[in-house]
């Protein structure tokens, strides 16, 4: 890329000074001005700028949060109400940065979908995936952390139910809990360390994986809704002829997103910031009592799938093992996935029957996950986790023998 | 490094060899620096302190009734359980997972079929052993809010886990073992000390 340079004026002055001592240009180029994008990117392209906006808001509501905030049993909960009550703009960066939580899973959620749909963890993208699916596990315990810091009810057995489900592993487990509290039961030192993880380590990770995940995928280039590569065709120049720079083209489509998408994100955090119970559950308005469970404990919602997976099944150690498989088969997408063919705009008709089931089993499943433990719930989640597993059994062998549509061999 | 090395001049043995013994020395001492990070998350020496044992005084407790005390942090109930709800309890063994309390915890002179010292009082934590909730009191068989067929036991709202009335588990739900019995023993007719008990003398 850095041949492109040459048809630029050389910079001069103060930029000159910088571009000598630090590859400010060629970084600029290769990543934003130079970077060629598919021309035909559409609505779902917008979710992985999205996650980058949330992660900023999140880092700085967490800061400001972080200067009033008191991470010890004693304290935590009523420096949250203190927050909310006496703190100037207390309640609305603490709003943020809860609605921010949610936020960001949601933009994720529809980010992988977007993978799913158009097959973008294919070849040779496969480590742009491995890498999204670890920022989404950093994710979840960013967020399992955050959400026990309160300390109110919900947090505390929230915590205690999560933490248990190491104790579920054979031989090591009961001790392996025991480390993670730091205590016999969840208890302060529980509350400091997460608070440690939650605000240093956790971010640290996520920070360094976005990086890796967006130099991974420069090297490789953007998908797109065709699934063809933008690559295989290029001008006299050398410029893929279905690719356009990132900047000014994708930036200025995505600050115009980003403009609706806070507009969203502000109607939510003033006038449903607890989201109706599923973004601040109801018991967490109450501080943690270790004597007492709430009648219904439930997770946030980004987590009731998972969790629903987890109740389906009556044996301790195999639902803690088949919640673990449902996040962990997804690891396995690009090496599951046999068809050639990129995305779903040409691909046979067993993918599209099989991905509308797994995503209707996930909303289901999210559903169940939300709601008490009944009998009822119990066989829906169990049929509906069948499901959810099926995608990726029967995936390796539809997809080798699938009836695919000709792909184009320019974007559409 | 004006001159391009050739792979005559580069002795790449002795790179290897100082390599090499630098990789396992480093290996060695961040292995042991390792140590006090991991030992550091272990509990400390006050949490291991505050297991001190507990009284409580049952003399106002009526028949059915249940009290709750904080033991270590975690709940241990005393349920004063009535002539009737004993011999129910016999006539679920074959409904349970484990009725004889083999793969339960609870201290010897506790495994018997009222899973007590005295049969009228039952002595446990109240902690679910699936994962970690406080189960629910419904005592009366067919309890309104508990799902039809319900013999009076503890439920666990979390997952659905239940329990009967010795809290042992009942088949085809999560929890995998019984609930634990503390150590406990009689101070007096009326006293019950829980964490401590005649056969250690001290700390249980």
């Amino acid at each position: 890329m850095s041949d492109k340079n040459t048809n630029q004026t050389p910079p001069g002055g103060m930029l000159k000074w910088l571009d000598d001592r630090y590859p400010l240009i060629s970084t600029w180029n290769e990543h934003v001005a130079q970077y060629y994008a598919p021309k035909n990117f559409n609505f779902w392209y917008f979710f992985g700028s999205f996650a980058l906006l949330v992660m900023v808001i999140q880092f700085i509501t967490g800061i400001w949060l972080t200067m009033s905030y008191k991470p010890s049993a004693d304290e935590a909960f009523h420096s949250i109400e203190y927050i909310m009550r006496d703190v100037e703009w207390g309640w609305l960066i603490r709003y943020m940065h809860t609605t921010g939580a949610s936020a960001f899973f949601l933009v994720i959620y529809l980010h992988m979908t977007r993978a799913l749909l158009y097959g973008s963890y294919k070849k040779p993208r496969e480590l742009v995936w491995l890498i999204g699916m670890l920022i989404f596990v950093v994710l979840m315990a960013e967020a399992f952390m955050g959400y026990m810091l309160p300390w109110g009810q919900m947090s505390y057995w929230g915590a205690q139910v999560i933490i248990s489900l190491f104790s579920a592993i054979p031989l090591i487990g009961p001790d392996l809990a025991l480390w993670i509290r730091g205590d016999y039961i969840i208890s302060d030192a529980t509350l400091n360390r997460f608070f440690a993880l939650h605000v240093i380590a956790m971010p640290l990770v996520l920070v360094l994986l976005v990086f890796m995940h967006i130099v991974a995928l420069h090297k490789v280039g953007s998908n797109n809704p065709d699934g063809v590569e933008i690559k295989k065709h290029k001008d006299t120049q050398g410029l893929p002829l279905d690719g356009i720079p990132f900047h000014p083209y994708y930036t200025v489509k995505d600050s115009f997103g980003a403009v609706f998408f806070l507009i969203l994100f502000a109607i939510v955090v003033f006038y449903m910031p607890e989201g109706g119970g599923h973004f601040i559950e109801a018991p967490n308005f109450e501080p943690a009592d270790p004597l007492k469970t709430p009648d219904h404990i439930a997770p946030v919602w980004y987590f009731t799938p998972f969790y629903a997976i987890l109740r389906a099944v009556p044996d301790k150690f195999l639902g803690v093992l088949a919640m673990g498989a449902s996040i962990a088969v997804l690891f396995a997408m690009p090496w599951l996935d046999r068809c050639k063919v990129r995305s779903i705009r040409y691909r046979g008709y067993s993918y599209k029957l099989l991905l509308t089931m797994l995503a209707i089993s996930f909303v289901v499943l999210g559903v169940l996950g939300a709601l008490p433990s009944t009998p009822l719930h119990t066989k829906l989640a169990q049929i509906f986790t069948i499901l959810y597993f099926a995608f990726f059994i029967l995936l390796p062998y539809t997809s080798a023998h699938e009836k695919t549509k000709p792909v184009p061999e320019r974007t559409t | 490094m004006s001159e391009t090395k050739t792979i005559e001049t580069v002795n790449i043995k002795r790179r290897q060899v100082l390599a090499g013994a630098t990789g396992v020395v480093g290996a060695v001492g961040a292995a042991f620096v390792a140590v006090p990070f991991l030992g550091s998350w272990q509990p400390s020496e006050k949490a291991k302190a505050a297991g001190a044992p507990v009284d409580a005084d049952i003399s106002g407790l009526q028949p059915g009734q249940m009290m709750t005390l904080s033991w270590r942090g975690k709940p241990v109930w005393i349920v004063r359980r009535t002539a009737e709800m004993l011999e129910r309890l016999a006539t679920l063994d074959d409904k349970l997972r484990d009725p004889d309390s083999n793969a339960s915890i609870q201290p010897e002179y506790c495994q018997n079929p009222s899973r007590a010292i005295k049969p009228e009082y039952l002595v446990v934590v109240g902690i679910c052993t699936h994962l970690g909730c406080a189960p629910l009191y419904r005592p009366a068989v067919g309890s309104a809010d508990m799902a039809a067929g319900w013999r009076g036991g503890f439920f666990c709202p979390c997952h659905g886990s239940s329990f009967d009335l010795a809290g042992r588990v009942f088949r085809s739900v999560p929890a995998p073992t019984n609930l634990e019995i503390p150590p406990y023993m009689y101070l007096t007719e009326t006293h019950i000390r829980v964490g401590e008990d005649a056969e250690s003398g001290g700390q249980a």
